[in-house]
């Protein structure tokens, strides 16, 4: 029966299956082990990485004091597209607290697409950010009502000082361009935008934590992929401890009220910051919650600025106060010695040239001329400086000038662990070579020997260079964070810097300092039983002069050094002696005595009335 | 009977048996995997009769006894009964249509307490049944137009009653059978037409819009052309036997064609597409003009070829652009890879494609699946099951399986070629077109290849009535294997 013409057929049919069998695993090959793509698509469809924030670090003072913790906010967000048509929009404004006005701008703000250029009807909104818990308790009994509304719980900072705003910083969503530039970030995550916050965001973060869920189909979470195998814990972020004195600090910002200035006090003998005060400061505690964003607003169209941290921000002539570090460079390069005598008829009067003095003995030898900031001295020193044949040129007498000045961390930023610093002036030779046509001698720029003219330094320049003096000679770097927790500090902040100036140099004008306190400017910098060394400054400038002063006890083993400087303050005593008096008592005693009470409350309310313009 | 029963025993061929009985567990296994849920990990009785694993175990069951029983009931039985029971079940089929309900725009199941059964599923027995009873038939030849209808009819049926039922796929199922009648000696221009048509249409509308380089002639109709030409020449080297004119041709036509190109481009720009037209107008001339000469009945029909070949190519086409509904449209752009339609037509498979690709070489390990565990696969129990062996064992596994499963059928073809008779040839062959048809659908949709036709991986995909319906076609085929040698 069999049909035999046909059977041929059967090869063709077995090599067709044959084939489709080798097509079948060919694509398979290609779709398992060729290409990566499906793998990846496969493990974004299946797994939801669900980040586990780490706990921001602390933040303490020296003594221990808490100054910054974390405190749980609400956020209340809602998708667009699920809360249509079903909304109660007055029971919602009731239960938030808000007006029928508010909801609307809010719903008009999320939808516009300036303000909020990720919107989509699909995800979650932002509607209100940062509720208390108070605030959350009484929306949350309600929160079924309002389907499509959803509540997100963030951490933010919270503040039990009212006092150094300005170097603490502040917290805020991170930017679209850090975003890009580092990919730890994800939209909505809170960094550290000013301040330590900023400087020290790598340290206070911590590390965020995975937890690896499976999410099925429909987007919903089923639980834990492994059991949490894959899972990784976050790490909370390290607590830092700062060298400010808070109670130190909230002095300062209470002496500055209603002035604009800078204080900085420093450790000499480990450079660090005691406190760090810009006036006007503002309370940290209105940056939180609620109101914040209003507050912030508020602070920063402020015409005085409250947002500028002035000790590292403001630049300033260091007035008298720079007359120190020049004494060093007159008697390191042999200029002078401590005898040297200048006159002075009323100030500086050379080839028509005349730079005003107040009236004392003169002439004088080096010491006494600290002690009575006698300008005609110092400029005589810098005009024999600059026209010494020791350096052939000018430009050559003025570059080796700007050596010394450099070494004591003028005219570069000092490098302070917080953001913003700015690097004030020292002029060079080729910088007047530029604005003379070259054509210029020691007379053309012989301001800059009393801190007038092209130089000026910032409140923590002019504070470190207090400290160096105090050390004789050398510094370290001033930094706010005193220790961060398991970790060392930045090799910067634990090594001494030394200036040109020799020891030799800095006992002499140590010693002018000295008298000064005793005999000379800042009489009123005397504390009784403590050795203080000090140093005014009245720097001129288009308005009424800036009041500075620079200043350090004990004399032998300081402890503290800092510098004071008010703006259009008038002279150095008036204002910012008694302030640094004031400070260094409080710091080194641990309280101000019942007569310097009276006198900082006095000081507290002193108004310096600076008018309606932007500062 | 004692004797008898032995002699089964040793005639039955085991090999199939034991293939059988791999591919049964390794479905079994794949069950339980697509049904295995990550999260109650306390859930592992995979024979509790609640669970889908246990049922399917119940069936499997059920399909080995019912297997014995087919032992007992010899070949001649079959032939006697063979269209009471195609006529039974036929009436099973149209009864069906009436009283079940509507499952998902289905009508196909009957439900007898907890379970469903799918007399489709049936119907494939008793068409093999009837259509190797009806070849068997003395002086039966499939050339003479009469038998061949009678084979259509029987064919034809079934897969009516089953489109009736709503069950487009599961009807298609039925046009394997031509398989079985190429075999049988059917012309091979049944098969080659079918294929041609399919080629014409996947080419001409997969590159209709991609354009020459340099010319305004479409890609797709091009090749049409070309491929019109192609399968013309060939016809008339190995079909017709005309070397000469098929050499003739050949030269002809590449030469034109080259010229026409070359003149296209470097020249002055036209529409090539006329000179391939023009070359299939020279090629019918000449081919009728040699069938007259050469007294070639057989050219004829090539020249016919073209004229149908382009006719239908230009109404695919209309077909397509004009008359095709755009949800229609849709689902064969995403088909030819046209579109990307991840969201709608094309989930299924784009799905299917990832959960097979994150296997990788050794795959993720059994009960390990993400995307089948997670449900981001559809029908992934039933149609989709190979998805799910894909992912968990990967290259090495699922290679295994589907050379297991072409083994299985291999030796199936083997079996039905050491038939004595045209009844087990027919019925074996029955069984590897079937088989072979499931197998080409289901891995090839699962795969991206073949359209998403919903049809079962035969002994993976689970579904009681279909693993009963395969192992009732295996078994009565082995018992017919194993009576080959007697004299009955």
């Amino acid at each position: 029966m069999n049909d035999y013409t046909h059977d041929s057929r059967k090869f063709i049919l077995g090599g067709a299956i044959i084939i489709v069998l080798l097509v079948y695993i060919i694509r398979l090959f290609s779709l398992q082990v060729l290409s990566d793509e499906y793998k990846t698509k496969a493990d974004s469809n299946a797994f939801y990485k669900k980040t586990i924030y780490p706990s921001r670090g602390l933040i303490y003072d020296r003594n221990g004091e808490l100054l910054v913790y974390n405190q749980p906010a609400y956020d209340i967000m809602f998708v667009p597209r699920e809360i249509k048509g079903k909304l109660d929009t007055l029971e919602l404004c009731s239960a938030l607290n808000i007006t029928r006005e508010d909801f609307e701008k809010r719903m008009e703000d999320v939808r516009n697409p300036r303000s909020n250029p990720g919107y989509s009807s699909y995800t979650q909104q932002m509607f209100m950010s940062r509720l208390s818990a108070e605030e959350f308790a009484r929306f949350q009994e309600k929160l079924f009502r309002f389907p499509g509304f959803y509540v997100q719980k963030r951490s933010i900072r919270q503040y039990s000082c009212d006092a150094a705003g300005v170097i603490l910083g502040d917290i805020g969503e991170v930017s679209p361009k850090r975003l890009k530039a580092d990919s730890y970030y994800v939209r909505g995550d809170y960094i550290g935008t000013q301040g330590l916050e900023a400087s020290y965001e790598n340290v206070l973060r911590g590390k965020k934590g995975v937890e690896m869920l499976l999410r099925d189909a429909h987007g919903r979470i089923q639980g834990k992929y492994r059991s949490g195998a894959l899972d990784t814990m976050p790490e909370r972020g390290k607590d830092l401890t700062l060298s400010i004195d808070i109670n130190l600090q909230r002095l300062g910002e209470r002496l500055l009220k209603n002035k604009i200035g800078s204080i900085v006090a420093i450790e000499p003998s480990t450079g660090e910051v005691l406190c760090m005060v810009s006036s006007p400061s503002y309370d940290p505690h209105i940056l939180v919650g609620r109101q914040r964003g209003a507050n912030h607003k508020k602070l920063a169209n402020d015409k005085r600025k409250p947002l500028l941290n002035r000790a590292i921000m403001g630049t300033y002539p260091p007035g008298s106060t720079f007359k120190t570090s020049q004494a060093l460079t007159f008697l390191e390069e042999g200029i002078i010695t401590e005898n040297t005598p200048f006159p002075c008829h009323g100030g500086f009067v050379h080839a028509g040239l005349r730079v005003g003095c107040h009236p004392h003995p003169a002439p004088l030898p080096l010491i006494p001329a600290i002690a009575t900031s006698c300008n005609g001295y110092f400029c005589w020193g810098l005009l024999r400086m600059l026209s010494s044949n020791k350096y052939g040129k000018v430009q050559k007498a003025m570059n080796v000038w700007r050596d010394y000045m450099v070494s004591m961390g003028f005219g570069y930023k000092l490098g302070v662990d917080l953001p913003g610093e700015v690097r004030g002036m020292i002029p060079n030779a080729q910088f007047y070579d530029k604005a003379y046509r070259a054509s210029w001698n020691g007379l053309t720029v012989i301001s800059i020997s009393i801190g007038q003219g092209e130089v000026t330094l910032t409140p923590l320049q002019i504070a470190n260079l207090c400290a160096t003096i105090a050390n004789r000679g050398t510094f370290i770097t001033p930094h706010v964070v005193k220790s961060i927790e398991n970790d060392t500090l930045a090799d910067t902040y634990r090594t001494p810097r030394e200036t040109m100036a020799s020891r030799r140099s800095y006992e002499h004008v140590v010693a002018g300092m000295r008298q000064a306190v005793l005999a000379g400017t800042c009489r009123g910098a005397n504390l009784p039983d403590i050795e203080v060394c000090g140093k005014t400054g009245t720097a001129q400038n288009k308005g009424k002069d800036h009041s500075a002063f620079i200043g350090f006890a004990p004399m032998n083993e300081p402890k503290i050094a800092l510098a004071v400087y008010v703006e259009n303050g008038g002279f150095g005593a008036t204002y910012a002696v008694p302030i640094g008096a004031l400070l260094m008592e409080q710091y080194l005693k641990g309280e101000l005595s019942a007569d310097s009470k009276i006198k900082a409350e006095e000081m507290q309310n002193r108004v310096i009335y600076y008018g309606e313009g932007e500062r | 009977m004692e004797k008898g029963k032995d002699n089964i025993l040793k005639s039955l061929d085991w090999t199939t048996v034991v293939l059988y009985l791999m591919l049964g567990t390794m479905g079994w296994l794949a069950i339980c995997g697509a049904s295995y849920s990550y999260i109650d990990t306390s859930v592992l009785e995979f024979f509790a009769l609640t669970e889908r694993t246990g049922k399917q175990a119940m069936w499997i069951g059920v399909s080995i006894i019912v297997g014995i029983v087919l032992m007992f009931i010899d070949k001649r039985s079959y032939e006697f009964s063979s269209r009471f029971i195609y006529v039974a079940l036929i009436l099973l089929g149209i009864l069906t249509i009436f009283i079940s309900r509507d499952i998902k725009g289905s009508r196909s199941w009957i439900t007898i307490g907890s379970f469903g059964i799918q007399p489709a599923e049936f119907m494939k027995f008793g068409t093999t049944l009837a259509l190797a009873t009806i070849m068997n038939k003395y002086g039966f030849s499939i050339s003479r137009r009469s038998d061949f209808l009678k084979c259509l009819a029987i064919i034809l049926l079934p897969l009516v009653v089953i489109i009736c039922q709503k069950e487009t796929g599961s009807a298609l199922v039925y046009l394997s059978f031509f398989i079985v009648l190429y075999r049988e000696g059917m012309t091979g221009m049944v098969l080659f037409t079918a294929i041609s048509a399919v080629v014409y249409f996947v080419v001409g509308i997969g590159y209709e819009n991609i354009f020459f380089e340099e010319l305004p002639v479409s890609v797709g109709h091009y090749a049409v052309t070309v491929l019109i030409q192609i399968f013309a020449i060939g016809m008339t080297a190995f079909w017709c036997k005309e070397k000469k004119t098929a050499a003739t041709l050949l030269a002809v036509n590449i030469i034109v064609s080259l010229i026409a190109y070359w003149i296209a481009v470097y020249l002055f720009s036209f529409n090539i597409l006329y000179v391939q037209y023009f070359l299939l107008l020279t090629d019918i001339v000449y081919l009728l003009i040699r069938a007259r000469i050469d007294k070639q009945k057989m050219l004829v029909w090539t020249s016919l070829f073209i004229i149908v070949s382009t006719l239908f190519f230009h109404s695919c086409d209309y077909v397509f652009n004009n008359v095709m509904k755009p949800h229609q449209r849709v689902r064969i752009e995403v088909l030819l890879g046209l579109k990307e339609d991840l969201a709608g037509a094309g989930y299924n498979v784009h799905q299917s494609k990832i959960a097979i690709g994150s296997g990788g070489l050794f795959g993720k390990g059994f009960l390990n699946g993400t995307q089948t565990k997670l449900k981001y696969v559809p029908e992934q129990d039933t149609d989709f099951i190979f998805c799910t062996i894909g992912e968990e064992q990967g290259f090495a596994g699922s290679t295994f399986v589907l050379v297991v499963f072409i083994v299985f059928v291999l030796r199936l073809l083997r079996l039905a070629e050491r038939q004595n008779d045209t009844f087990g040839r027919v019925y074996g062959y029955s069984l590897v077109s079937i088989f072979f048809f499931h197998f080409f659908i289901n891995i090839g949709m699962v795969l991206g290849i073949t359209p998403v036709i919903g049809i079962p991986l035969p002994f993976f995909s689970y579904g009681g009535s279909s693993f009963l319906g395969f192992s009732i076609l295996l078994f009565s085929f082995l018992r017919i294997d194993a009576d080959r040698d007697r004299r009955l």
